[in-house]
């Protein structure tokens, strides 16, 4: 609770409602010409959630084919675009930039207690950008696609693949750009924009987390960035950079992708810790056990993330020592992963733990997270990865990760913030139902992969005849993505409908500490009626109760002012 | 827009500064201002660094085949314009070109450093004589390179691609296929910082608009100009990297 400046006129009654960020203004050339950072988040949670959607359309696509074991529905080439489209919209379009620049957006400035981001126009520009690149990945994906899968080896994607590698690669150049605008944003804003008396150790830990994302963000996707420009160099201009036939080394692509793309897989997890970490504490009403630790675990996961990449690489030419080394640095990044589901779980202890529908997915998330995790570690020891790279095993481990981690703190986050974001609650028993259909949907898909992976079916093949008893999992895993399907889709209604039919949501309808429970739902356009006045710790739920005890209100007070 | 430009004069002096709603004061808006810079300027490192890690690579592999390729950007006794540049300094053969490339841009960042001093002691006429010599400068670098570097290597088919195909006169004695290499790198390196020379005249030109206006954005406080100078700086250091790494490979 921090102690809101209020002048003496402020404790009268409201004469009239406060416009909010929505009704502020209602043409479209107000959205589309905002500075607002909340406006920006909304756009950009229509444009991650419609790529989600275009991303799921290819996976559900990838489930019914393998239902049989001949591969009848797709021929092989067209399974092959429909995989490389299915991860690069799912990742490019839909998971790098999910929870950043929707919720980091939305939520960071409030958070720290600033009125925007420090550079509102380059976050427009980052939304724009994002569209100039997710329309060049489309119009390639529309004119025939790619086959070159979304790690675009070469030389089969620089010099052999004939399809339009060059669009989508350009694309996800884009896309990179205003990933990389959003990051030095907030790192800019986390850095100076945080209200008197924010102290580092008072950040919610959802904001040490987009802090560690974001230097990630910034250090790793230049690099995709120039490499993926010289493959486009190296296939339009025939520059040789990467292709053996052009005096090239193949090799050095992979590190070079990968240096990126490893620790693009923290700029996908990390803010969900985030996300899970602010979940664990509100919902327990307790401080989050070792706050320090899992806040420096984010920073140390950005760090050794750095210095992992060549575990994608154990089975290609690298030396043996290099993979030595990879595979220790990769055990590593375990403890830090490990410190926060630990602390997660000792958060829970003798907390008032309440199981309402954003809780239900954090605690699904540290479940499928700590599978995702654990059979990480098989894949980081030399020996096991040779016998389980490029195997079903591969696909079931980083989809725990990327589905059961990164979506399930979306959609927890989705739950927990939508009230604040709209105004409305939802349906809170729909909500719970639908958590454990996506968890049960979401276990009953890929853990079947894990029993193929080690029973020796490859990833990315279309047909398995010869070994007609992988067809039992291929169904149960089909099945499980059809109730996947509907709970991931269902929210699109219920939490709609909570628009025209849910109750209207007060400042703080979770009994949530932190600041953005401090303004109004949805919040005035300038988040703060005046610059709030930080004066307790973090997530100090005493300090909460007693101050609500004290004035006898079970809602606090907004902070400079009433809402 | 939320970028409305508010007239609180928390300021320090009683100039009406130019502070952007989001931000407290001026100092918040300054120190933001040059923190971003900086962080784009990581970000930059990084997008050059893969290449520099690129050139490493090759380089180790393909040592003696760089050093007769690099022999390629000097210029002779014979060649046309610098001859007799050459022929001063008494040596076979001595990148002329290069070397007054890099001394322009040396002094276009002695220029840049006078304009953010003469933009912190708000003079105008000190700030626009500046850093027009700075955009003069930048021009003549692109001016020599498009003029005196580039041609004759496309006149000699060593632009790597499916016309590559130099004669043995111009490789020194390096295999063909490392030489494209070394001249694909040298393009895409050169080129990448030539495309940063050029943005960098762009934002030096809007600059000395907004200075000639008279606009409060820029002529109230000096970071501005400051942020338009290290990046221009930044450049300049590429180039520092650049130049030795093509035009001066030991044998």
């Amino acid at each position: 609770m921090s102690a809101p400046a209020i002048g003496a006129g402020e404790l009268l009654p409201p004469q009239e409602e406060k416009k909010n960020y929505l009704n502020v203004e209602h043409t479209v050339r107000s959205w589309l010409l905002t500075g607002d950072h909340k406006r920006i988040a909304i756009l950009y949670l229509f444009s991650v959630s419609l790529f989600f959607m275009i991303g799921g359309i290819f996976a559900s696509l990838i489930r019914l084919e393998l239902i049989s074991p001949s591969g009848v529905l797709l021929e092989s080439e067209t399974y092959n675009k429909i995989f490389s489209a299915h991860g690069i919209v799912m990742i490019f379009l839909f998971l790098v930039p999910s929870i950043p620049a929707v919720f980091g957006n939305f939520f960071l400035p409030i958070m720290i207690g600033a009125r925007d981001l420090a550079f509102p126009r380059m976050n427009l520009m980052s939304w724009y950008v994002y569209w100039l690149g997710g329309l060049l990945i489309s119009s390639g994906l529309i004119l025939g696609g790619v086959d070159t899968g979304w790690t675009f080896y070469t030389p089969y994607s620089s010099l052999y693949s004939n399809t339009q590698v060059s669009l989508v690669i350009i694309g996800i150049f884009f896309a990179g750009f205003s990933s990389i605008m959003t990051g030095l944003n907030f790192i800019v804003t986390i850095h100076k924009m945080r209200a008197p008396g924010m102290t580092w150790f008072r950040l919610p830990l959802f904001v040490w987390s987009m802090y560690a994302t974001s230097v990630v963000m910034l250090l790793g996707t230049p690099v995709i960035a120039i490499t993926l420009l010289l493959v486009f160099a190296e296939r339009t201009l025939h520059l040789g950079v990467f292709s053996p036939e052009l005096g090239g080394d193949p090799v050095l692509f992979q590190h070079m992708f990968w240096f990126y793309s490893h620790p693009a897989v923290y700029i996908m997890i990390l803010p969900s810790f985030g996300v899970i970490s602010e979940l664990m504490a509100n919902f327990c009403r307790k401080r989050v056990f070792g706050y320090h630790f899992v806040a420096f675990s984010s920073l140390a996961i950005a760090g050794l993330g750095f210095l992992v990449w060549g575990h994608h690489m154990f089975v290609s030419s690298q030396s043996m020592y290099q993979g030595v080394v990879f595979s220790l640095v990769s055990f590593l990044v375990a403890v830090p992963s490990a410190v926060k589901v630990f602390n997660w779980t000792a958060t829970m202890y003798k907390g008032t733990i309440r199981l309402q529908t954003p809780m239900i997915y954090a605690l699904g998330f540290i479940g499928l997270f700590t599978v995702g995790g654990l059979t990480g570690l098989f894949l980081a020891c030399l020996g096991t990865d040779v016998h389980l790279t490029a195997t079903y095993f591969v696909v079931a481990h980083f989809h725990y990760v990327m589905v059961g981690g990164s979506m399930m703190g979306f959609l927890g986050a989705l739950h927990y913030w939508w009230p604040k974001m709209t105004g409305r609650m939802f349906n809170d028993t729909f909500g719970k139902f639908n958590a454990m259909l996506v968890f049960i949907g979401f276990n009953l898909t890929f853990f079947p992969q894990f029993i193929l992976g080690f029973m020796g079916m490859p990833r990315r093949y279309h047909y398995y005849y010869i070994a007609p008893e992988f067809m039992p999992y291929h169904i149960m895993s089909s099945a499980g993505a059809s109730a996947l399907a509907v709970g991931l889709i269902a929210p699109a209604f219920y939490l709609i409908s909570s628009l025209r039919h849910g109750h209207k949501a007060g400042a703080n309808p979770w009994g949530a500490h932190g600041l953005e429970w401090e303004t109004s739902s949805p919040p005035i356009p300038t988040n703060f009626e005046e610059t709030p006045i930080v004066t307790d710790e973090v997530y100090d739920f005493s300090a909460m109760d007693e101050y609500e005890h004290r004035h006898g209100s079970d809602e606090m007070a907004p902070a400079g002012g009433h809402n | 827009m939320a970028s409305i430009a508010h007239g609180h004069g928390h300021g320090h002096d009683d100039m009406v500064v130019h502070v952007h709603h989001q931000f407290e004061n001026i100092d918040q808006q300054n120190e933001s201002y040059l923190v971003g810079m900086w962080c784009f300027l990581v970000t930059e490192i990084m997008f050059f660094g893969a290449l520099f890690l690129m050139y490493t690579i090759y380089r180790m592999n393909y040592q003696n085949d760089f050093y007769g390729a690099h022999l390629e950007l000097s210029q002779t006794a014979s060649t046309p314009i610098a001859g007799p540049l050459v022929q001063m300094t008494g040596l076979k053969e001595f990148p002329v070109w290069g070397s007054i490339n890099t001394t322009l841009l040396l002094i276009s960042s002695f220029t840049m450093v006078m304009a953010v001093r003469a933009a912190q002691l708000r003079k105008k006429a000190d700030v626009m004589k500046f850093l027009g010599a700075t955009n003069v400068l930048a021009a003549m670098f692109l001016v020599i390179k498009f003029s005196q570097e580039w041609p004759p290597k496309w006149a000699h088919k060593m632009v790597p691609g499916a016309n590559f195909g130099p004669e043995a006169s111009h490789l020194h004695g390096a295999s063909p296929r490392a030489a494209e290499i070394f001249y694909s790198l040298y393009f895409a390196m050169t080129g990448l910082h030539a495309i940063h020379i050029i943005a960098g005249i762009g934002v030096i030109t809007a600059l000395m608009v907004l200075w000639r206006k008279g606009a409060k954005s820029v002529t109230e406080d000096y970071v501005p100009t400051e942020m338009v100078g290290l990046y221009w700086h930044f450049v300049d250091l590429v180039w520092i990297f650049l130049f030795p790494l093509f035009y001066l490979i030991p044998g």
